[in-house]
Formats: C-alpha cells, sequence, structure tokens
C-alpha cells in the first residue's frame, strides 16, 4: 500500500507539470473552449462512482447507493455535456473568422436584406 | 487492479493530454478535444472491466440519467448562454467529487479503516468538490440572470466571514481526522462548504465570472485528483490534476488579458453600487456624464454610428435593445456599423454569434481590420460595455500592461458615447484614457436599460 501511494503521488507531481507545460501560452480566443475542455475532462469522477458503487456491492446501504447513482449522473452530465458543449463551441470558428461567419449568414439568407451585399463585402476585406 | 485495465488507462491520459495540447491551438482544437473525448470512453471501458464489479442495473441508470441530462442540454443550449452551461457542467463534477467522499464515510464511519492519506484525501474532496458545486451554481445563477449580476456581499467583512467558514470546515475535517465517526460532522463539512462556495462567488461580478468558473474549474480537477488518489486510480489523478494544473495556469492567463488579478477578482465587489469616479488616480481627470436624451439626440443627428459592443453588452443580454436602438437610428438616415474586436466577449464570435441572435444583418457586422479606418469618418462610436479593446493606451502608452494589444480606434471618432455599469466596474486593474477625453462622454447603467432608454428617447424625437 504504501510503495502504491508513493507512486501515485510520483504520478501526482508529475501529472502537475505536465498540466503546466501543455498550457504554456494559448491565445485568448482559445480561453473558453479550454476552459470547457478541461472542465469535461474532470468528469473523470465518474469513474470513482462507478467504482465506489460497482466494488461496493450489497455493502452499501439504500441512501449511500442513492447518492452514488447521483454521482455517477453528475459525472456522466459533466463528461458528455462537456465535450458537446467544447465541440460546438470550436464549431464557431473552426478554420478561422471567416468560416465561422457561413453559418450565421445561412441562418440570416432568409430574412438578411443585405445577406448577397455582405459577401463581397467581406471576401474582399479578409 | 489488472493489467488490461491498467494499460487502458494510460491510453486514456496519454490521449487526455495529447487532446489537451490540441485544445490550445486554433487549427488543432476541434480534433484535441474529439481525442480527450475518445480517452474518456476508454477509461470508463477500463473502469467497467475491473474485476468484482456488480450493482450494473444501479451504474447504468446513473450513466444513462447524465447522458438524458448533459447530452440535449448541451446540444440546445443557445451559444450565449455557453459559460453558464461551463458552469453548471463544472458543478456537477464538483458535486460527484464531495458525494463520493461522502459515501466513502458513510460506509466506513471516520474513515477508520483507510490509511491517512486516504482521509486526507478524501476529506479535502468533500470540501472542495463542495465548494465548487455551490459556487458553480452560484455562477450559472448570476450568468443566466436569476441572481443579480451585480456584487452581492458584505464588503470586507466578508472575507472575514469566508475564513472563519473555512477554519471551521477544516475544523470539523481535523476531527474526523483524529477518530471522530458521527455521520453530522461531515454532513456539517459539506453545508459549511456550501455556505462557503456561495459567499465566495456572490459578491463577484457578472464580467469577472468566465475567470471564476476557470477558477473553480482548477479546484474540481485538484478534487478529483485527490479522489483518484483515495482510491488508487492512476486515470482520475492525472486526468484530474493536469486540469487542477492547467486549469490554474489559465485562470491565470484569462484574468491577465482582462488586466485583472486573481485575488482582486477573488475579493470581489465590484459591479455593484454605480457610484461615479471612484480611486485615487484619477483625482486630477474628470469623466463626462451624459443622459440618455442627449446620447439619443447627438445619434439622431449624426451620418454614422458605430456600436462598439463588449462584454457589458453580452451580461446585460442587451443585443435585442442595441438592434431596436440601430432601426430606429436607421429610420432616421444614421448608417449604423457594428465593430467587433477579435477578443471582446471573452469566447471566439461571442459577440458575432449575439447579435445575430438579434438579427443583426450580417453585413453590419465589421471585423477590427475592416472598420479601424472608419472611426475618423465616424460622428459617434457607441462603446457598450466594452473596455480594454478601445484603450488607446494599447497604441500611445509603452508603460501600459496592454500595450501592443491591437485595439479599436474608437478614439479618433468625433464623439464616443461610453456605456458602462459605474467607473469602479471596470477591470481595476488598467486605466483607460478614452474615458477622460474632452469628446467621450459616459452613460451609466446597465447596458440593456441605457440602451432602452436611448430608444424610448429617439422615438420621441
Amino acid at each position: 500500500m504504501e510503495s502504491s501511494l508513493l507512486a501515485n503521488l510520483a504520478i501526482l507531481v508529475l501529472a502537475g507539470f505536465v498540466g503546466f507545460a501543455v498550457i504554456s501560452k494559448v491565445p485568448n480566443t482559445l480561453h473558453t473552449p479550454l476552459m470547457s475542455g478541461t472542465n469535461a475532462i474532470h468528469g473523470i469522477v465518474l469513474l470513482g462512482g462507478i467504482i465506489v458503487l460497482g466494488l461496493g456491492g450489497d455493502h452499501l446501504d439504500v441512501f449511500s447507493k442513492i447518492l452514488l447513482v447521483v454521482a455517477i449522473a453528475f459525472g456522466t452530465i459533466n463528461v458528455v455535456g462537456g465535450f458537446l458543449v467544447t465541440d460546438r463551441m470550436l464549431g464557431m470558428f473552426k478554420g478561422g473568422p471567416a468560416s465561422a461567419r457561413k453559418p450565421a449568414k445561412a441562418v440570416e439568407s432568409g430574412g438578411g436584406a443585405g445577406a448577397g451585399g455582405s459577401a463581397s463585402r467581406n471576401g474582399a476585406g479578409s | 487492479m489488472n493489467v488490461l485495465v491498467t494499460v487502458l488507462y494510460i491510453v486514456a491520459f496519454g490521449m487526455f493530454i495529447y487532446g489537451l495540447m490540441g485544445l490550445t491551438g486554433p487549427k488543432t482544437a476541434v480534433r484535441g478535444n474529439q481525442i480527450a473525448a475518445v480517452g474518456m470512453g476508454i477509461a470508463l471501458v477500463a473502469t467497467l472491466l475491473v474485476p468484482g464489479m456488480s450493482n450494473w442495473v444501479l451504474i447504468v441508470i446513473g450513466i444513462v440519467i447524465g447522458t438524458l441530462l448533459g447530452v440535449p442540454s448541451a446540444r440546445q443550449v443557445k451559444m450565449t448562454a455557453m459559460p453558464q452551461m461551463v458552469a453548471l457542467f463544472n458543478g456537477v463534477g464538483g458535486g460527484a467529487v464531495a458525494l463520493i467522499a461522502w459515501v466513502e464515510f458513510r460506509d466506513d464511519p471516520g474513515y477508520v479503516s483507510h490509511p491517512g492519506y486516504f482521509v486526507v484525501a478524501s476529506l479535502f474532496s468533500v470540501i472542495v468538490g463542495s465548494i465548487s458545486f455551490w459556487g458553480s451554481l452560484i455562477a450559472f445563477g448570476k450568468l443566466q440572470e436569476i441572481i443579480p449580476g451585480s456584487s452581492i456581499g458584505l464588503g470586507r467583512l466578508q472575507v472575514a466571514l469566508n475564513a472563519v467558514l473555512l477554519v471551521a470546515a477544516v475544523g470539523l475535517a481535523v476531527v474526523i481526522g483524529v477518530g471522530g465517526t458521527s455521520e453530522w460532522l461531515i454532513v456539517g463539512i459539506l453545508l459549511i462548504s456550501a455556505v462557503l462556495g456561495v459567499m465566495v462567488v456572490l459578491p463577484i461580478g457578472g464580467a469577472d465570472m468566465p475567470v471564476v468558473i476557470s477558477l473553480l474549474n482548477a479546484f474540481t480537477g485538484l478534487s478529483a485528483a485527490a479522489t483518484g488518489l483515495a482510491l488508487s486510480n492512476t486515470a482520475m489523478i492525472v486526468a484530474g490534476m493536469i486540469v487542477g494544473a492547467s486549469g490554474s495556469i489559465l485562470t491565470d492567463q484569462m484574468a491577465k488579458a482582462m488586466n485583472r488579478s486573481i485575488p482582486s477578482i477573488v475579493a470581489g465587489g465590484f459591479g455593484g453600487s454605480g457610484t461615479a469616479v471612484g480611486g485615487g488616480d484619477t483625482g486630477d481627470k474628470t469623466v463626462k456624464a451624459t443622459s440618455a436624451a442627449d446620447a439619443a439626440i447627438q445619434m439622431a443627428y449624426a451620418d454614422q454610428v458605430v456600436v462598439v459592443p463588449g462584454y457589458g453588452m453580452a451580461v446585460a443580454q442587451a443585443q435585442h435593445a442595441v438592434k431596436d436602438m440601430a432601426k430606429m437610428l436607421e429610420a432616421k438616415g444614421v448608417t449604423v456599423k457594428y465593430a467587433i474586436h477579435p477578443v471582446a466577449g471573452r469566447m471566439p464570435g461571442h459577440m458575432n454569434v449575439l447579435l445575430a441572435e438579434a438579427d443583426v444583418p450580417y453585413d453590419q457586422l465589421k471585423e477590427m481590420d475592416d472598420i479601424n479606418d472608419e472611426f475618423a469618418r465616424t460622428d459617434v462610436a457607441l462603446v457598450i460595455g466594452a473596455n480594454d479593446v478601445t484603450n488607446p493606451a494599447a497604441r500611445n502608452d509603452p508603460s501600459s500592461p496592454i500595450h501592443g494589444m491591437p485595439i479599436l480606434n474608437v478614439d479618433q471618432a468625433h464623439h464616443v458615447i461610453v456605456l458602462k455599469r459605474s467607473m469602479n466596474s471596470g477591470f481595476a486593474g488598467i486605466d483607460n484614457p478614452l474615458f477622460y477625453d474632452d469628446k467621450t462622454s459616459m452613460l451609466f447603467g446597465d447596458a440593456k436599460k441605457s440602451v432602452t432608454d436611448v430608444t424610448e428617447e429617439l422615438k420621441a424625437l
């Protein structure tokens, strides 16, 4: 047990440095998606809920089981929601601002009076 | 833990790291996110393969409930509501951590049959997870406007109260550590940490919320790592710690990008009272306050008005009001354009999405490079809740911390009207000379209300 604790502590420290190193310099525009992406990753707590519930067997009382089901549901929301939201967020500016305009323009084209004119102007601008 | 599970965990956290690296670059970000998601899937499968698992039905129920709640909310949430959605997802993660540690306590009162590190890690998880859960809920409530976005708090007393709460929570944890076994102890810690989470976030103004969410995100990561340590689960240790570390750095970078420091954000007290000029160094400089009526007249007789939206517009959800005002101006023969700074709003394309939602014609939205030459020909620049992106110090003042940052040349317009909550609600680290310019007038108040007032005045003209 002691040796596994030390190994785990070593992993903990190294992971900390990896985290610091990866996020050395990030453009401002990516702050929100990156926050959302890391947010999804800590949904890993889902595993904790599954392990405690799965290995707990019938040892756990009903209330504990309810708490763990809630914990697993919470973790799942964190993971699934987190990755999906990040993906949607990144979809807004895939390939830079030029293509980020397109989807919005497609939505706009029904009612937007000047949509046609904008295409040429924006094209010239960028 | 058998070899297969361990190997899959290693693959999984390798993918987390690789995915995270991808997320730091604009071109690789989408794929990075997908890689991290696949890594999460692998980690989940590995966990289900852990020998001796039971309670399958309950596990599946939990996952199904989570999926049914998580997928639609992530799919349907409006782009404008993204930051609060992230806050909510972060909060439930923290909640899960706290619940797991609570169950461990119920299963083994006082954690007496576990080694010391388990006790410490679990109690850390309970406190931090609970703070993160409730703090995130408050952040969500503020951004969703369920709770007023302005600062709510006790001022100086707040810090003292928070310190007392933290000491109380840690005190109860120590009681457990030295052998307390009553369940009330852990429930007490959960409750006190909950109050602490609420109290910490409540005084923080809406504009600082993204930084706060990022901070709580780092906290949840650390608590997940602590839970991983307690359960001796390497995937959780690595994933949690990476988020904890990268989240801390990211929080710092976000705060810096807004020219704020984390301590000053956490100390709170912004966006509140609406008092005029404060602070010692502004002594010899004066700002000119204006009224909605004056602003309306100024714009109604202009040839061209350029609207410069910023985070303040997003916080106040003023985009529809802005659109209505622009319509009134156009009816009076005024040309209206929107100047979009790339980092306005702290989310890529935030302003574009908001204005598109309000049906602002896309050809009126101008990128920074397209509009900057036009300011000199613009009669009125209407700055709505934007600050640093208009700060001429970035161009003129080499000593300014944001010197060199590309800005919108708002100061070249003939007149500037700045809509702002108050002078001291801004990004305190840095002064904006634009506000003290002779041709600038300030219209204080909530952006949405100010714009609506201006529209009313325009109708009356």
